[in-house]
């Protein structure tokens, strides 16, 4: 480490400081464009994922082919997923979403569909009692009620398309996973090794935020807790 | 529709079967490199988690590790570990990523399973005179077999989904199949690929599937 900075490039380290000066714009470039990929998965199926999984707690025979086939999305390889969609999606970033969204739909709505049926049925009488109608006992019982399960979900969900966005490098679209994919071909380890390192930091990253906001959301059960 | 109809046609071509790139030996490929690191991720996990669940102990690493192998891409212990001199064992880098995917989720189910075991049936057993031995191999692990048997399941779905990205690495495996479709920029071949990988991984959910609704009849029975 004691090196020249621009000696580490020309020595292919693993770690090096020079890489990070002289690639600054490419590596935020990259994380941003993950972050996207990530975002927008996790949101969509979040938006897919709610409906789904009231749906299937108010019909019962709706939860069976609901968790069916969300389950067999999920058993599909990743790199298939995105090979398949390739027809629909063509080579976009949207291709890569798209995948992602089915990805996470499966661990959303068997996590959503886990906290609403955990709701205990007194409670759901009580308010029904207080003359609660049913779009008012799912938003302001039952879903609040919910969330921390789906919050659970969510977590899983995020930190799966931070890892998984990496293989959207197949189509071009795969944020970090892009120079991963190049810095292969290329054998430039410290790309390789900055990367999957900064893949890492934002898989935490997201994971602590979530938690942080799953805190934020739900003060009644650390008061009773404590 | 007629990339699906393209796509059928170069699966149903025999020129596509044959060869060293060809259908048959990719599947071949994937198959051998699925069961192999299976059994070596199950000969490291299992073991260890017996023991840990029987002793109480470790809990907090088998549960964490889990969550840490989550955020980690697959794609990139991959690429890492084939700049690493492991990288010119051939399969080498795959089989060290599969594996190293493959124990989280067996060592975490083995170690939950053995620990949920209702403790009065373990303090009967040692009641009865069972040795430490005798109780975590008559009384737990039978006990827990059903959930030892969901980790395998799980790490045998993940090691399908993870052969497949072994091939942007230049390993061997149905990947290969898409990557060259890609390549060639073949959709109906990458389509034709991606078909195969998911029914690879479907008949793996299947099989254990299977196994899970035969097994009670079976323990039955054996009582």
């Amino acid at each position: 480490m004691t090196a020249p900075p621009d000696d580490c490039l020309a020595r292919n380290d693993w770690i090096c400081g020079a890489y990070l000066t002289t690639r600054k714009q490419i590596l935020l470039d990259a994380v941003v464009q993950h972050l996207q990929l990530t975002v927008a998965a996790v949101l969509i199926g979040l938006a897919l994922a709610l409906p789904l999984a009231v749906l299937a707690r108010r019909w019962r025979w709706a939860s069976g082919p609901v968790l069916a086939v969300t389950t067999i999305l999920y058993t599909i390889p990743s790199l298939a997923m995105f090979s398949l969609l390739l027809p629909v999606y063509g080579l976009s970033a949207s291709l890569v979403v798209a995948g992602l969204v089915l990805y996470s739909l499966t661990l959303l709505v068997r996590n959503i569909l886990a906290g609403l049926r955990a709701v205990p049925e007194e409670t759901r009488q009580a308010a029904r009692g207080l003359g609660y109608g049913p779009v008012r006992l799912l938003l302001t019982v039952e879903l609040p009620l919910a969330l921390p399960a789906a919050m659970a979900g969510l977590r899983i969900a995020t930190v799966s398309a931070v890892s998984l966005v990496t293989v959207g490098a197949i189509v071009g679209f795969g944020g970090l996973g892009n120079l991963i994919y190049a810095g292969m071909n290329t054998y430039f380890k410290a790309q390789v090794l900055t990367a999957s390192v900064l893949c890492v930091v934002i898989a935490v990253v997201a994971d602590v935020l979530l938690l942080g906001v799953q805190r934020l959301l739900t003060p009644w059960t650390r008061a009773a807790r404590g | 529709m007629t990339t699906l109809t393209d796509a059928w046609h170069w699966l149903t071509d025999p020129a596509n079967w044959s060869g060293d790139n060809g259908i048959a030996h990719r599947l071949l490929q994937h198959f051998v490199l699925t069961v192999v690191c299976l059994v070596i991720s199950c000969l490291i996990a299992l073991p260890v988690a017996l023991v840990l669940g029987h002793l109480g102990k470790g809990g907090a690493l088998a549960v964490n590790l889990s969550n840490i192998g989550r955020a980690v891409p697959t794609f990139a212990v991959l690429v890492l570990l084939l700049l690493t001199p492991v990288g010119s064992w051939g399969e080498g880098p795959t089989v060290v990523a599969l594996v190293l995917f493959a124990v989280p989720p067996l060592l975490t189910n083995a170690y939950v399973g053995m620990r949920e075991v209702d403790r009065d049936v373990v303090q009967a057993a040692r009641g009865m005179g069972m040795t430490g031995r005798q109780t975590l191999l008559r009384v737990e692990l039978p006990l827990a077999l059903p959930l030892i048997m969901n980790g395998v399941r799980i790490a045998a779905v993940q090691l399908v989904a993870t052969a497949t990205i072994a091939a942007l690495a230049g390993g061997g495996g149905l990947g290969r199949i898409i990557t060259a479709g890609f390549n060639l920029a073949s959709t109906p071949q990458v389509v034709a690929g991606a078909v195969l990988v998911a029914a690879f991984a479907l008949v793996v959910e299947a099989v254990f599937e299977t196994v899970e609704r035969l097994a009670p009849r079976w323990a039955r029975a054996a009582r």
